[in-house]
């Protein structure tokens, strides 16, 4: 549904986006991860049309972006980052603007049942520029699948909003992504491993990891952690754990008693690591394991990346 | 062909909520009134001024002037600035169906504004006898109409260029301004006195249309330059695509 290859923006001398290569495909809901500045917004700006690329190409939902633009924004449903309302009109007549443009038929039946869908119904006579910013999101998001479209690409779709319009907005999300391609860009690692299917990391206008978020866990998981709380820690405690084969680093947890061991990926230390912490005459009181989390392979790509490019 | 009309209907409402469009609709209402009640309490009675419909039509020419890129100076700027361009350029719209229904809704707003400026003539008519010329103040009118469309489109023009309306009012003003003193070098016989005669917005208006003559060169004139205006809004808007 969406085929990028070799995709390449500059803005003057500045590449924003350098040979991207993805895909996305129908009932996916891809996340596009990666800090300010990395792209993300650009590849969708060229993704919906709104600008052409350098070089490379892009296909959404089997058509060219540049040279059939006019097909592929039939097709694509967008919600830039910055929600352009018109402040100006009603919620309704927005709606009525932008369904009209989108030449939906049945049109003020279909408002009605994209406000359901964003829970907007009752406020579809205010004007946008009374909502709060968590109603305006909504009102883009209405915007944004009025038409019914193949594709929906969202950008940051849940900043700016409190907790529970965050969690509505991920429901309404994972809802479409059911029977769509989704492509939402966002820089909040738990959301993107909670609703994503898949996620693409993006640093430096390059994609430097491209996978499940499960998989990216295990594949990059350099290191599992142990999380050890005992009754109390002493230095034969500490001795017999740094002796165990496997073991490549112990250090302080925040609490008393807690320690952090780190060790070699794919081993299970905590039998042995238990069964020490008895011997040392200690009382195990908590033992778990730690997965590394979203957050912290993207720190870890991302800081990789950044070295790279400063050493090379 | 649908979405121009999309844009059009949209702009042309919006200037109904706009108070730029009130404010500046009461000040031509208001400055005309003022020259009309002049003109009839003064100059009719004391025999000084003959009757004649375009007593209204020369003051409103250079208010038209001014107010033409208050008119036009959001068209465009306004949707850069807030970000709605976005919007519109994502949406299965063609660049030049966003420009020309843009230019078409202002339009039709300054037409209403200026339909109800025929009050004036229409006074004047009742109020005399035989009337006023009727011809010549129809071709006035029509003049003023190509010419206020060729104000309009070099708005649109400028507002495409600029994030900020007021940049684009103060710029689109220069333009037209440009356009309306080059006439004063248009009196010599050389090839730059004709170029300048033949850019001039002054000498194209009060030369032939306002004297109540339909002259094609004049004519070609304004809808050329409107053209001209709009084909460049298009570019421009295609143009930041690639920025």
């Amino acid at each position: 549904m969406i085929e990028v290859e070799g995709l390449t923006k500059f803005y003057g001398a500045f590449p924003a986006i350098q040979n991207l290569d993805f895909h996305a495909r129908p009932g996916e809901i891809v996340g596009f991860l990666g800090p300010n500045g990395a792209g993300k917004t650009t590849t969708m700006r060229i993704l919906t049309g709104y600008m052409p690329p350098t070089s490379g190409t892009a296909r959404v939902a089997g058509f060219d972006v540049v040279d059939q633009s006019l097909e592929v924004r039939r097709r694509v449903g967008y919600l830039p980052e910055t929600v352009p309302l018109y402040p100006e009109m009603t919620v309704f007549e927005y709606l009525a603007f932008m369904g009209a443009l989108r030449r939906v038929p049945d049109l003020d039946d279909r408002i009605d049942e994209v406000l359901e869908q964003v829970a907007m119904l009752e406020r579809s006579q205010s004007y946008i520029g009374n909502l709060s910013k968590g109603l305006r999101q909504r009102v883009g998001l209405a915007q944004a699948l009025i038409h019914r479209p193949e594709v929906l690409i969202l950008d940051e779709p849940t900043i700016g909003l409190d907790p529970a319009q965050i969690i509505e907005v991920r429901r309404i999300i994972q809802e479409l992504g059911r029977e769509r391609t989704v492509l939402l860009s966002t820089h909040i690692l738990p959301e993107a491993q909670q609703i994503c299917d898949r996620v693409l990391i993006i640093n430096h206008g390059t994609i430097v990891a491209e996978d499940t978020p499960g998989n990216l866990q295990a594949q990059l998981a350099g290191a599992e952690r142990l999380t050890v709380v005992a009754a109390a820690t002493t230095p034969e405690l500490t001795r017999m754990l740094e002796a165990i084969p496997g073991v490549t680093g112990i250090r302080a947890g925040a609490r008393d008693g807690e320690v952090e061991v780190a060790t070699a990926p794919g081993k299970d230390l905590r039998p042995l690591v238990a069964r020490r912490v008895v011997e040392a005459g200690v009382d195990l009181l908590e033992l778990r394991s730690v997965g590394i989390s979203l957050e912290q392979i993207f720190l870890q790509l991302t800081r990789e990346e950044n070295d790279a490019q400063a050493g090379g | 062909m649908r979405n121009l009309w999309i844009i059009a209907s949209r702009e042309f409402r919006l200037y109904f909520v706009s108070p730029i469009a009130y404010a500046l609709a009461t000040m031509l209402y208001l400055i005309l009134g003022g020259i009309f009640f002049i003109n009839i309490y003064f100059g009719l009675q004391t025999g000084q001024i003959s009757p004649d419909g375009r007593m209204v039509i020369g003051p409103m020419v250079t208010i038209l002037l001014f107010a033409m890129p208050a008119i036009t100076m959001r068209l465009l700027a306004d949707e850069y600035r807030m970000g709605t361009m976005e919007l519109l350029l994502t949406a299965p719209l063609r660049d030049w169906e966003l420009v020309l229904g843009k230019w078409l809704g202002a339009y039709g707003f300054v037409a209403v504004v200026l339909a109800v400026t025929w009050v004036y003539p229409l006074i004047l008519h009742r109020m005399t006898s035989p009337g006023i010329d009727q011809g010549t103040l129809l071709a006035a009118y029509l003049g003023l109409l190509l010419a206020v469309a060729a104000m309009l489109a070099i708005g649109v023009f400028v507002s495409a260029l600029f994030r900020s309306p007021v940049a684009a009012f103060f710029v689109a003003l220069g333009v037209m301004l440009g356009l309306w003193i080059v006439g004063g070098l248009s009196s010599g016989a050389g090839a730059g006195s004709q170029l300048a005669g033949y850019l001039s917005f002054v000498d194209h208006y009060y030369n032939n249309f306002y004297r109540g003559v339909l002259d094609l060169g004049d004519a070609v004139y304004f809808v050329s330059l409107t053209a001209l205006a709009l084909f460049l809004g298009t570019q421009v808007v295609q143009a930041r695509r690639w920025r």
